[in-house]
């Protein structure tokens, strides 16, 4: 059995039982038990498995756990809080505007691509506030989606762009729980 | 509120007969003995699929006044479940925050048959509408004891039934059956409500699954973890040989992977995987476990693949011919004719499929995303020598599979991996086992041939079509037990189409056959969104638009002047009027520009429904590159029940198609499929993806039809058109690769 492993994920300090090069996916969904990272092909290809490193959109699937000690893991799960700090917001919201303006524009088909879309676009608006349409084409090009959803991927990370800058939408689908 | 209609109340006597054991249910738990076992009851407990005979199997009303609904259908991200909950909604007066469903399971969900040929809401929304039609009847019939009204004056708003212009008086459905079973059968005779009434059904309901998968709680099959399991890999050579070679190990070394503690093969034949507590170890085992294939040469090879299609011995069948081909082709003013060639495509799933599986001596779990959990029990139960009803196949949603890909072969190989390793097993495909061992939509050469005749009349149509039929042996069996290929008969959606080849136009002399070749020797098919329709359109739909522009004419005014079907029409203007089409003659605008523009229409379908599409591209003719700028597709399916959904569906097909037009084929050489990741086998991407415009027909007054994959054919071909509008070149093979593009405008 390998030596414990210390890693940082979604702000908590979390040991780790697997070996050290272990690639990072393996750690998080199957000891962490976390759902937003994802395999999609272990290659780097898909854009998936997508996590933020220091806020920095990586692929988990080929880096060791190893190689994230001492740094800070943001999967799906944490990205509310992410921004939330980032933002220097009182309360982390419910969910990060992208995830909340691809549920008002209803962009999903099966959903499986979303993790690395959500954190790929989240990555995106912090750096960019308000990207062109191509600038998002360009950020999102590593992302791929087997069922065709980005033209509703596109307008929803336009309308994540603006609610950011304060106009909040009005919600125009009546979200079903 | 929605008041009763007294036409959907059952004559009183045939209500008694047919659900004498209601009252007695709700009251009296003793008289239950004498019945026969509860579906309530026997859920989740003992194997399905429960009684469809009986209301409790569709349906439950809870204390708390909601209700599932239990639905036999997957959903594969289509969005179908919402639908069908809206259908069920409408029928029981119900909000939708009153209604759910629950994962499909042998155990609990009924037998609607296989998630194919877009079949969710054209065969499983009758089902559930009568169902929840029924059930409301049932529950008034209590009402009207309660509330001491009679039926006829009961009104319903959010399952609360109160008495028309009665003063308060009411009762929720909740209170009425709350949990109990309804012990009532299911006659199909309640009336249903009139469309003209609907409130729920055909409005923009959002999808319920959607803000657990875009929060991230959702659990995908890729999930699901069993207590005890091992993580499991097959070990297979990179990409399959040919459908029926198998592929046979020659040696197997074991000690190759005695490095990594915790990991072992396990073998069946030539079925050969391996098991270890923690996954990287079993992805590590796999990547590096020594195995010695017997790789037969025994492929064409995709750049012979056509020849070699040409050159099988077929079996022919005239699947349709009316009037006089012949004759008519001879007295044509125009005759045109277009050979073309279709390739191999992968349904190549975003997530690599997996499967659970928990084998005992006496009876087996297995957990997959399977499109038939019914049929796959069965053929598990065969495969690991048990009784069905000894097996019990639990659904979960992976990535949309868009067809057979190989999560049957997945649930199958788990299957047989637990049963060797002796514990639950969940078996992950990797990228390369996806890629390289899926059941791929068949490769086609089409020959289209139409005359038109002076005043613009389509006369003569015929349409000849190569393909193979597609694997009905999963591979994990083959190598297990060495079963010996073979491939399916008989369905319609393997064989040239009557709807897609010359169906759309009022043709009088027609003729459509088709040429089935052996599969074996080929690589393994099955269907893949849209069977084989691109390729009928790409070459049917370019045989007509050549017909519009020998005889001078628009294309879409040369569609108009040959359809009288209302519905072809339909789509037809709907989506010309969608792309704002301004008639003029193909390739009238030619350039020497090296950037070019284009625009192209098509009509073609599936198994049911129609679809017209407009596609508007740019040629780079020296790079050869062509770039889809726009695509406005429409669909008429019939009552839509989900239009937002339906759209969102029209333009996944419409960016899927795109892809497949300019971008996916399935390579490979003599002994194994070579395209095997996302860089051999690219598809569209986020910078590639064309503006969308999507149209749905909404038909009030016809019954639901498939809306998953029937503007795809339609797509494909107005992409080709747009492409000679552009070139005043046809394409005659896709995708449409820089070489293959250079090539067909050099030789013009």
């Amino acid at each position: 059995m390998a030596s414990e492993l210390k890693i940082r994920v979604n702000e908590e300090m979390r040991a780790i039982t697997s070996a050290p090069d272990t690639p990072l996916l393996y750690v998080l969904s199957d000891e962490l038990q976390l759902h937003g990272p994802r395999f999609g092909c272990g290659l780097a290809q898909c854009g998936a498995c997508s996590v933020l490193v220091n806020g920095v959109e990586t692929r988990s699937c080929v880096i060791p756990v190893s190689s994230v000690v001492g740094k800070s893991v943001t999967t799906l799960e944490g990205l509310p809080a992410w921004y939330a700090q980032r933002k220097k917001l009182a309360h982390a919201p419910e969910l990060h505007p992208v995830q909340e303006a691809l549920i008002e524009e209803q962009a999903l088909h099966c959903g499986y691509c979303f993790n690395g879309m959500i954190i790929k676009a989240a990555e995106l608006l912090s750096k960019v506030a308000q990207p062109t349409e191509a600038q998002i084409r360009s950020a999102m090009n590593g992302h791929l989606c087997r069922c065709g959803s980005y033209p509703r991927v596109l307008s929803a990370i336009q309308r994540a762009s603006r609610m950011m800058a304060g106009g909040a939408e009005k919600r125009t689908a009546e979200v079903a729980r | 509120m929605s008041k009763v209609n007294a036409a959907a109340q059952l004559p009183r006597r045939d209500f008694l007969k047919a659900g004498g054991a209601l009252v007695v249910g709700f009251s009296l738990g003793d008289a239950l003995a004498g019945q026969e076992r509860s579906v309530v009851a026997a859920r989740g407990s003992v194997a399905g699929p429960p009684d469809p005979k009986q209301i409790d199997t569709w349906l439950a009303v809870h204390a708390d006044n909601t209700a599932t609904v239990y639905i036999g259908y997957a959903d594969f991200g289509q969005g179908a479940s919402t639908a069908l909950l809206q259908v069920a909604a409408e029928e029981l007066d119900l909000d939708m925050s009153q209604v759910r469903s629950v994962g499909l399971d042998t155990n609990v969900t009924p037998n609607q048959g296989g998630t194919y040929s877009s079949a969710s809401i054209h065969r499983g929304s009758p089902q559930i509408r009568m169902a929840a039609a029924e059930a409301r009847l049932a529950l008034l019939q209590l009402a009207s004891k309660e509330l001491d009204a009679p039926v006829e004056r009961l009104v319903v708003s959010k399952g609360v039934v109160s008495v028309e212009g009665g003063a308060g008086k009411s009762v929720t459905y909740g209170a009425l059956v709350g949990d109990k079973p309804f012990n009532v059968p299911f006659t199909g005779k309640a009336a249903v409500k009139d469309p003209s009434q609907y409130k729920v059904a055909g409005t923009n309901v959002p999808r319920k699954d959607i803000p657990a998968k875009a929060s991230g709680t959702h659990t995908y099959l890729q999930h699901v973890r069993l207590p005890g399991m091992l993580h499991a890999r097959v070990v297979r050579p990179r990409g399959q040989g040919a459908y029926g070679d198998g592929a046979k190990v020659l040696s197997l070394d074991e000690n190759s992977i005695r490095d990594i503690p915790g990991a072992r093969v396990v073998r069946r034949g030539d079925l050969v995987g391996v098991v270890a507590e923690r996954e990287w170890d079993a992805v590590r085992a796999a990547q590096q476990l020594k195995v010695t294939w017997d790789a037969k040469p025994t492929l064409p090879g995709s750049d012979r693949l056509y020849e070699a299609m040409r050159a099988e011995k077929t079996n022919d069948k005239v699947l349709l011919e009316r009037g006089d081909t012949a004759g008519a082709f001879n007295g044509a003013a125009h005759v045109a004719s277009q050979t073309c060639l279709g390739p191999y495509q992968s349904h190549a799933c975003f997530a690599p499929n997996a499967a659970l599986a928990d084998v005992k001596a006496d009876s087996a779990l297995i957990i997959c995303s399977t499109q038939d959990c019914y049929t796959l029990r069965g053929t598990l139960a065969r495969l690991l020598g048990l009784p069905a009803e000894k097996v019990r196949v639990q659904y979960y949603e992976s990535s949309g599979t868009y067809g057979h890909s190989s999560h049957d072969d997945a649930a199958q190989a788990a299957a047989l991996m637990s049963q060797l390793a002796g514990q639950p097993v969940r078996l992950q495909f990797m990228r390369w086992d996806e890629h390289g061992w899926d059941n791929y939509g068949p490769a086609h050469i089409g020959e289209a041939r139409a005359a038109v005749d002076a005043s613009g009349k389509i006369v003569a149509y015929q349409y000849e079509g190569w393909q193979h039929n597609w694997c009905a042996v999963e591979t994990s069996v083959q190598l297990a037990l060495g079963t010996p290929a073979s491939l399916w008969r008989g369905s319609m959606a393997q064989q040239v189409s009557p709807l897609t080849c010359g169906g759309q136009y009022d043709i009088p002399n027609l003729r459509l056959v088709n040429h089935e070749i052996s599969g074996l020797g080929y690589l393994k098919g099955a269907w893949l969104r849209s069977p084989l329709d691109l390729s009928f359109a790409f070459a049917s739909e370019q045989a007509i638009d050549q017909l519009a522009y020998l005889a001078g004419m628009d294309s879409y005014e040369f569609r108009q002047r040959n359809i009288t079907d209302a519905r072809w029409r339909g789509v037809l203007d709907a989506a010309a009027q969608g792309a704002q089409w301004k008639p003029r003659r193909a390739a009238s605008n030619l350039s020497a520009a090296k950037v070019v523009q284009g625009r192209g229409i098509g009509l073609g379908t599936h198994l049911a429904s129609y679809g017209g599409a407009v596609a508007e591209i740019e040629v780079n003719k020296e790079a050869g590159q062509v770039a889809v700028k726009h695509l406005c597709g429409a669909i008429d399916a019939g009552f839509v029940v989900n239009p937002g959904n339906v759209e969102n569906q029209i333009s996944g097909q419409l960016v899927q198609t795109a892809s497949r037009m300019l971008l996916e084929e399935v390579t490979f050489s003599a002994t194994n499929v070579t395209s095997l990741d996302w860089r051999s086998y690219p598809i569209l991407r986020f910078e590639q993806c064309p503006r969308i415009t999507p149209v749905v027909v909404q038909r009030l007054d016809q019954k639901s039809t498939g809306a998953g994959e029937e503007v795809m054919a339609a797509a494909a071909a107005a992409i080709a058109n747009a492409f000679f509008d552009a070139t005043g070149v046809r394409m005659k093979q896709f995708p449409f690769t820089p070489a293959r593009i250079r090539a067909a405008l050099a030789s013009a």
